[in-house]
């Protein structure tokens, strides 16, 4: 049943009313019935963040193509419209066919970053489901959550049935049968517990509320299954080989603009960097190539059915794909795909696909420019295990600004373990020197410093550490811009230190938080993660009301036999091996890229009996470790190479070595 | 060479803005594997220039865009996929471009005719004198809509106060108002007025219209259920023509209302 007439005249009333219309490229209104469990994937931030977000949309085709299953989506609405929604009594509604989101037998959510936590809640509350887990009843939908987030679920325990560790494409399938079952039976009285908890035993599914949670004191003490059939450990779910998953084969093409707008192909998934800070780098190995001719079908393909003049090669460092050089070539040289064509690379390192590649695409036009060096100093980037030197970055940076560039961005984290002043000052040293190298080149050269305050994640070696506290983040950002705020050329931007503190209260926080989620919720604390809604005082408040502790969730370091609130949890990572990366991160020491030096045991290529998928035997050229960027920073995209249509008689013999 | 567009923005996409409905052209005109002269500079865009924006909402069955093609009738496109492919073999005529188009725009935008624009033409904006709407109204009865009508035909003065660049202003709308009737009701028995608007030397939106006839009314926007642009015309010598004449399909302006 469309709410759409219901709908529309609201939409005169709203800002940027094309975010819920639907009516994409590639979007299904898929025909309901009873032999079709009905899922709406929720994506709980606006629709311009949300749409481009591929896990979203591979999910989408994957349950659209089974016959026993429809998908649709929906976007949290934006604050106005939500205001209109309440006051005419309409509930959260899908943007494909309309449809009351509480029709659907499963609302999945998908989970990017822990500052959306409040938006979850809002979602499912403008459904007209209950908020809690505990107080819903078999009519209403089940309530799910994935993605990266959600390998610490906790704080939303018990306010979602279901977590999916892991990679969708297989569990969907599923989860879907189970709730067929469940709704082809009538979904009677009391049937709600049952199909939880045949849930809990699919691979990868976590029901938190068949588990036990102890505490001794303030620490926790022990999560166990309330059941003998309930695993006592949820292990994430991985797909194996990239190449039977071309998805999104359709990939939806929005009529007004989002973040990323332009064809998505995802090359690899994984790292082995093992960059210490990055949640994602741990949480998605083995590293899995998707085979180099497929991604060239994927990007011609898509390119010609979307109309799309930009392609993102996507994955956690596109530079380490072994076919990135003739990928991009073929890409930028194709004269069928009527018009200009470019290619950007979401993660930099670029040391020596650059070389080759600059050879080859002879014009190339670059635009945005993105290093991420992350720490000021030698020693730091040994603790943080990001090994590119100084010498690195600056003949890149040189490289950057001899082909023609006038301002280069670089990232860095503050507040990392072991952190000293001097290491701090390094950031605003490099900043300096970088341009210095610029201005060989150019009198305009320019580098924009962006600061970021450093947030401990859940499973990767950095879980023990004691985030700084907001004062500290505060003080180390001050030191680096009064080092900065002379220097000619340099540019300093920082994020919010509050912000980085209530994301590190979500990122390790344990089921005592969700009553905090909740209040801040209940207080009107939506779109956290945007700079003019989120309130710190909304947090403090919660947390005193609860009689939590920050310092005790956030700022203290933890030690090793301490019980973490996601241990049951696993992404394959021996606890041993993070433990013993941390050490070595205190002790300075490095470790190199095990695609191509020996193994480290780090557990998840011998737990899943899998290995990594590369095409090449030896690393790239270069060296260096790289800048693989961080991803919690929200896919930049450092640099574009295009085939230049005007002034094609400008020699472009320089190769650039950018990392 | 230059071709001039025209089509329709019709159902729920009427939502999109000016600005989305650009980059779909965009996109459809490289689906349509219809290659478009690009401007030059550091970052190229492909060379199109739209008339008069359609408000946000409105629907239109006569929107236009001019498109300067690289090559003159210039597509040269592959028999077999003639979509997907540019090939040697074949150019494509001009008559078969709306048809084209249209099955690479999303849905809810049709294409409906193509025409080749004289060198030194002047542009959509500089021609365009005037449009015709059809305005569907929400929680009014036809006869206070009727009375409004005629009170605004008879004045010789229709005051708004308009914003403009940051400042107010006091305009007098009459002069913009060409024509403006009472047409029969919708099926779910909505009024419609139709107005023949100026769009020179400022363009008098139906919003503001209302908002002057209306004036009483609180949210005037909430009395605008749905607003059509149905013709744009270019004033002739006294005589009116359209860019590009289609078969009509909307009820014209009975005849004796012209103020």
């Amino acid at each position: 049943m469309t709410l759409w007439p219901q709908l529309e005249p609201l939409l005169a009333k709203v800002q940027k009313p094309a975010r819920y219309i639907g009516c994409e490229d590639g979007s299904i209104v898929p025909v309901h019935g009873r032999d079709k469990t009905s899922w709406l994937l929720v994506y709980p931030d606006t629709y311009e963040i949300g749409l481009p977000n591929q896990g979203l949309q591979i999910l989408y085709e994957v349950l659209n193509e089974r016959p026993d299953a429809v998908a649709e989506r929906a976007y949290a609405p934006w604050t106005d419209l939500e205001g209109e929604l309440r006051r005419h009594r309409l509930p959260l509604f899908s943007v494909d066919g309309h449809r009351a989101a509480a029709e659907f037998d499963l609302l999945a959510f998908n989970l990017s970053a822990e500052l959306v936590y409040t938006n979850l809640l809002n979602c499912v509350d403008l459904a007209g489901v209950p908020v809690r887990s505990e107080d819903r009843r078999p009519e209403h939908p089940l309530v799910c959550a994935g993605g990266h987030a959600t390998f610490n679920p906790e704080p939303l325990a018990d306010y979602v049935d279901l977590f999916v560790l892991g990679e969708g494409e297989e569990v969907v399938s599923e989860i879907t049968a189970v709730v067929g079952e469940w709704k082809r039976a009538g979904r009677t009285e009391g049937s709600r517990e049952h199909v939880l908890r045949r849930l809990a035993g699919v691979p990868g599914v976590y029901v938190p509320s068949m588990y036990d949670v102890a505490y001794e004191g303030a620490e926790l003490r022990s999560v166990v299954p309330r059941y003998p059939d309930v695993p006592a450990t949820i292990v994430k779910r991985t797909v194996g080989d990239l190449s039977e998953w071309p998805y999104p084969k359709q990939q939806l093409v929005p009529l007004t603009e989002v973040v990323h707008d332009r064809l998505s192909v995802e090359v690899f998934r994984g790292c082995t960097r093992g960059c210490r800070f990055c949640q994602a780098g741990m949480i998605t190995r083995p590293v899995r190539e998707r085979p180099a001719e497929q991604v060239r079908t994927m990007v011609r393909d898509g390119l010609l059915r979307t109309g799309y003049d930009e392609v993102s090669l996507t994955s956690l460092s596109t530079a380490d794909f072994s076919g990135i050089e003739r990928v991009v070539a073929e890409t930028v040289g194709d004269t069928s795909l009527c018009g200009p064509t470019s290619v950007s690379l979401p993660s930099l390192r670029v040391d020596a696909f650059t070389v080759g590649i600059a050879a080859q695409v002879a014009k190339a036009r670059r635009s945005g420019l993105t290093f991420a060096p992350e720490a000021g100093s030698w020693r730091m980037r040994q603790v943080i295990n990001k090994l590119i030197t100084e010498e690195d970055l600056y003949g890149a940076v040189e490289s950057a600004f001899s082909e023609g560039w006038s301002r280069v961005k670089l990232y860095f984290l503050t507040g990392l373990p072991t952190e000293t002043d001097d290491d701090t000052l390094g950031i605003a040293e490099l900043a300096r020197q970088c341009v210095a190298v610029g201005r060989r080149h150019t009198s305009r050269a320019s580098v924009t410093v962006s600061l970021g305050g450093f947030v401990p994640k859940p499973h990767t070696p950095f879980q023990w550490f004691g985030q700084n506290s907001v004062a500290e983040l505060r003080r180390k950002i001050m030191l680096v811009r009064d080092a900065t705020v002379k220097a000619r050329g340099v540019q300093l931007k920082w994020h919010d230190p509050a912000a980085s503190l209530v994301e590190g209260l979500c990122s390790r926080g344990d089921r005592r938080v969700g009553r905090v989620i909740e209040r801040v919720w209940r207080a009107g604390g939506t779109f956290q993660e945007w700079s003019e809604h989120f309130d710190l005082r909304l947090w403090e408040d919660a947390m005193t009301a609860e009689g939590l502790s920050l310092d005790w969730y956030v700022l203290r370091h933890r030690h090793q036999d301490e019980v973490l609130p996601w241990e049951h949890l696993s992404a394959g990572l021996h606890k041993d091996f993070l433990w013993q990366d941390w050490q070595d991160a205190l002790a300075e020491h490095g470790v190199e890229d095990c695609r191509w030096t020996p193994c480290y045991d780090c557990g998840v290529c011998t737990g899943y009996g899998l290995e990594h998928v590369v095409a090449s035997p030896s690393p790239p050229a270069g060296g260096s470790q790289g800048t693989g960027q961080d991803l919690s920073r929200g896919h930049e995209i450092p640099v574009r190479l295009t085939a230049r249509t005007v002034r094609p008689e400008v020699p472009s013999d320089v190769a650039v070595g950018v990392s | 060479m230059k071709v001039r567009i025209r089509f329709t923005k019709q159902g729920k996409v009427r939502w999109t803005s000016h600005r989305d409905v650009a980059r779909i052209w965009e996109r459809a005109l490289r689906r349509a594997g219809v290659p478009v002269a690009y401007t030059e500079g550091f970052s190229p865009r492909p060379r199109l220039s739209f008339g008069l924006a359609l408000p946000t909402g409105y629907e239109s069955d006569a929107e236009y865009l001019d498109v300067d093609l690289l090559d003159p009738i210039g597509p040269l496109v592959d028999e077999d996929r003639p979509s997907e492919q540019t090939g040697p073999d074949r150019r494509i005529g001009l008559d078969e471009l709306p048809g084209r188009f249209s099955a690479c725009l999303p849905g809810g935008f049709a294409a409906t005719a193509v025409v080749p624009v004289e060198p030194g033409a002047g542009s959509l904006q500089e021609i365009v004198t005037s449009c015709s709407w059809e305005i569907t109204l929400a929680g009014l009865d036809a006869s206070r809509v009727a009375g409004a009508a005629d009170a605004a035909l008879a004045a010789t003065t229709l005051p708004l106060v308009r914003t403009r660049k940051g400042r107010e202003t006091l305009d007098d709308l009459r002069p913009g108002v060409l024509a403006l009737c009472v047409a029969p009701p919708t099926q779910e028995g909505r009024p419609v007025l139709l107005a023949d608007l100026a769009t020179q030397p400022r363009a008098l939106r139906p919003s503001e219209l209302l908002a002057a006839c209306f004036a009483d009314v609180e949210e005037p926007l909430d009395i605008t259920h749905r607003v059509r642009r149905t013709h744009q015309w270019i004033d002739c010598d006294g005589a009116r023509r359209e860019p590009i004449p289609v078969p009509a399909t909307s009820r014209p302006l009975p005849s004796g209302v012209r103020a």
